[in-house]
C-alpha cells in the first residue's frame, strides 16, 4: 500500500498542473498515467495556444507539455507512475492501479480525477471502414509518429479541432479536399478558419457526410447539403475520391473511473455529454474526490490547465496545507477561468455551467 | 507514408527494427507504436469485426476505442495504437475474439 496525500489520475494538461500546484504548496502527490509518457494530448498540439500569458498563450501545446513534464519529473513531492491504469476507487479510500500487470494499492487522502475525454463518432454507412479516423488519431499519427494517415482527406467538423487538424494535415503534406460542417456556422475560431481557407480548402457549412465508400478501406466519401431542419437536400450529393475521412465531431468525457467511485453523473450537452456533477471548486458528490479538465466538461487545454490549478489548490487547502496561499491560488484560477470563458466563444460553456448549477 | 519534411516538427525515431505482419518482413522504429509502423508501411486494415467480419482499422489512437485490436506474438486483443514496436515482433490481423495463448 502506498500512502499519499493526493493521488491524481491522468498526466495530461489538467493532471500535470494539478500535481505541480499541490506539490508546490507542499503536498505529497502520486501522479498516475496510463501511457508510457506524461503530457496527454499536449504532445500532438503543434499550434500556438490562445488565452493570456498565464496559460502560456503564444506557445505551442507540445512545448507547454514538455515544460510541464520536465517540472513534474524534477519535483521531489511528486511520484510518477507510468504505464499505470487506475482500475477503481473504493469506499475505503483505496485506489487500485494496474501497472504493467502488477496490481498496486494507493491510499490517498484526496483524489483528483483528470482522465480527459475520448473521441466521438457519428453515424453514416461504412463509418467503421479503415481510413475513417478520429481527428485526434490523425494528430497522433502525424505529430507524434511522423506518419501520414493517407494522402487525401475529407474533414468532418469545423470546430477548432477540425480546423486545426486540417491545417496540420497540410503541413504534413496531405491534401484536404474539404471541411464539412453540419451547422450553418463555423464552430471554431475565425483565425483558424481563415488559415485553412487561405490554403484553398473550402469549408462547407450546412453539409454532412452521407456515406463512406470502399470495400476494405476508404476510397471515397459522399457529402450532401442540408436544409435548416438538418434534412439532406436530395440531389445535392457530391462524391470525393479520398482515402481518409477524419471525424472532428467532438469529444466525450472519460467518466468510467469517477462513475465507478460512486460520483453522480448528469447529462449536459453544452459540456459534451455525461459529466460528474461537481461544484465550482471541482468537488464531486463523493467525499475527497475532485475532477479537473475535460472530464468536468470538454473545453480547451488552456481551461484544463487552469482547472488543474484549481483542483490541486483545493485538494491542498482541504488537507489544511498553506491555507492562505491555497486560497489565493483558487481565487486566481476562478478569475482566469472567467476570462477564458468570456465572450461569445464561451457562451456554450457558460450555459453548460449554469445548467450544472441547477442539478447540483 | 512517412512525413518527409515538416515546418515545425522533427522526429527522433531511434533504432530501426524488423517486424513481421502476417509473416511478411517489414521495417519500423522502436520509438513508435505498432499501429504507426503499420501505417508507415501502408497497412491500415488491422482486424476483422467479430460477427460480420468487416475490416477494421485505427480509430482513436489513444487506447480507448478497441478498434485496433491485433494478435501480437500470439497474444490477442493487443491495442496496437499504444503498444510500442519491438525487434522481431509477429503481428497478425485479429479474426474474431482471439484465443488466449496456451
Amino acid at each position: 500500500m502506498i500512502n499519499t496525500q493526493i493521488a491524481i489520475v491522468g498526466g495530461g494538461p489538467a493532471g500535470l498542473v494539478a500535481a505541480l500546484t499541490a506539490a508546490e504548496l507542499g503536498a505529497k502527490v502520486v501522479l498516475i498515467e496510463q501511457d508510457s509518457a506524461l503530457g496527454g494530448q499536449l504532445v500532438k498540439q503543434t499550434h500556438m495556444f490562445f488565452g493570456s500569458e498565464k496559460q502560456y498563450a503564444g506557445k505551442r501545446g507540445v512545448d507547454i507539455g514538455l515544460m510541464l513534464v520536465d517540472k513534474v519529473m524534477k519535483d521531489e513531492n511528486i511520484e510518477v507512475l507510468l504505464d499505470a491504469t487506475a482500475m477503481g476507487y473504493y469506499p475505503d479510500g483505496v485506489l487500485g492501479v494496474n501497472q504493467l500487470e502488477k496490481f498496486i494499492k494507493i491510499k490517498p487522502e484526496k483524489l483528483v480525477v483528470a482522465t480527459g475525454a475520448s473521441e466521438k463518432t457519428i453515424a453514416f454507412p461504412n463509418n467503421d471502414l479503415p481510413g475513417v479516423y478520429g481527428a485526434g488519431a490523425v494528430q497522433t499519427l502525424m505529430n507524434v509518429s511522423g506518419v501520414k494517415p493517407g494522402n487525401k482527406v475529407l474533414m468532418v467538423g469545423a470546430g477548432n479541432i477540425g480546423l486545426i487538424v486540417s491545417y496540420q494535415l497540410m503541413q504534413a503534406g496531405v491534401e484536404v479536399v474539404a471541411i464539412v460542417e453540419g451547422s450553418p456556422n463555423i464552430g471554431g475560431y475565425l483565425v483558424h478558419a481563415s488559415k485553412v481557407r487561405r490554403m484553398g480548402v473550402p469549408i462547407l457549412t450546412s453539409h454532412t457526410i452521407v456515406e463512406a465508400l470502399g470495400e476494405t478501406e476508404v476510397t471515397g466519401a459522399v457529402i450532401a447539403k442540408m436544409d435548416e431542419n438538418w434534412n439532406i437536400i436530395e440531389g445535392s450529393e457530391t462524391t470525393y475520391e479520398v482515402d481518409t475521412i477524419c471525424l472532428a465531431v467532438g469529444l466525450s468525457p472519460l467518466t468510467e473511473l469517477v462513475s465507478q467511485s460512486g460520483a453522480k453523473i448528469t447529462y449536459i450537452g453544452e459540456l459534451s455529454g455525461y459529466i460528474p456533477i461537481h461544484n465550482e471548486e471541482l468537488e464531486t458528490t463523493v467525499d475527497n474526490v475532485y475532477v479537473a479538465g475535460d472530464i468536468a466538461g470538454v473545453e480547451e487545454a488552456s481551461s484544463a490547465m487552469v482547472e488543474g490549478k484549481l483542483a490541486g489548490a483545493k485538494a491542498a487547502l482541504d488537507l489544511g496545507i498553506k491555507q492562505e496561499t491555497a486560497k489565493r491560488i483558487i481565487n486566481e484560477a476562478h478569475e482566469e477561468l472567467a476570462q477564458l470563458r468570456n465572450g461569445p466563444v464561451g457562451e456554450r460553456i457558460r450555459e453548460g455551467i449554469r445548467k450544472l448549477g441547477e442539478v447540483r | 507514408m512517412r512525413i518527409e519534411n515538416h515546418p515545425i516538427l522533427k522526429w527522433d525515431k531511434g533504432k530501426k527494427v524488423r517486424f513481421f505482419f502476417e509473416g511478411k518482413e517489414l521495417e519500423g522504429y522502436e520509438t513508435e507504436t505498432i499501429a504507426a509502423a503499420l501505417h508507415a508501411n501502408g497497412i491500415r486494415v488491422l482486424r476483422e469485426s467479430e460477427e460480420l467480419h468487416r475490416p477494421r482499422g485505427l480509430y482513436c489512437a489513444i487506447g480507448n476505442c478497441s478498434s485496433c485490436l491485433m494478435v501480437v506474438d500470439g497474444v490477442p486483443n493487443v491495442r496496437v495504437c499504444v503498444v510500442k514496436l519491438k525487434e522481431g515482433m509477429q503481428v497478425q490481423k485479429q479474426l474474431g475474439k482471439g484465443e488466449l495463448p496456451k
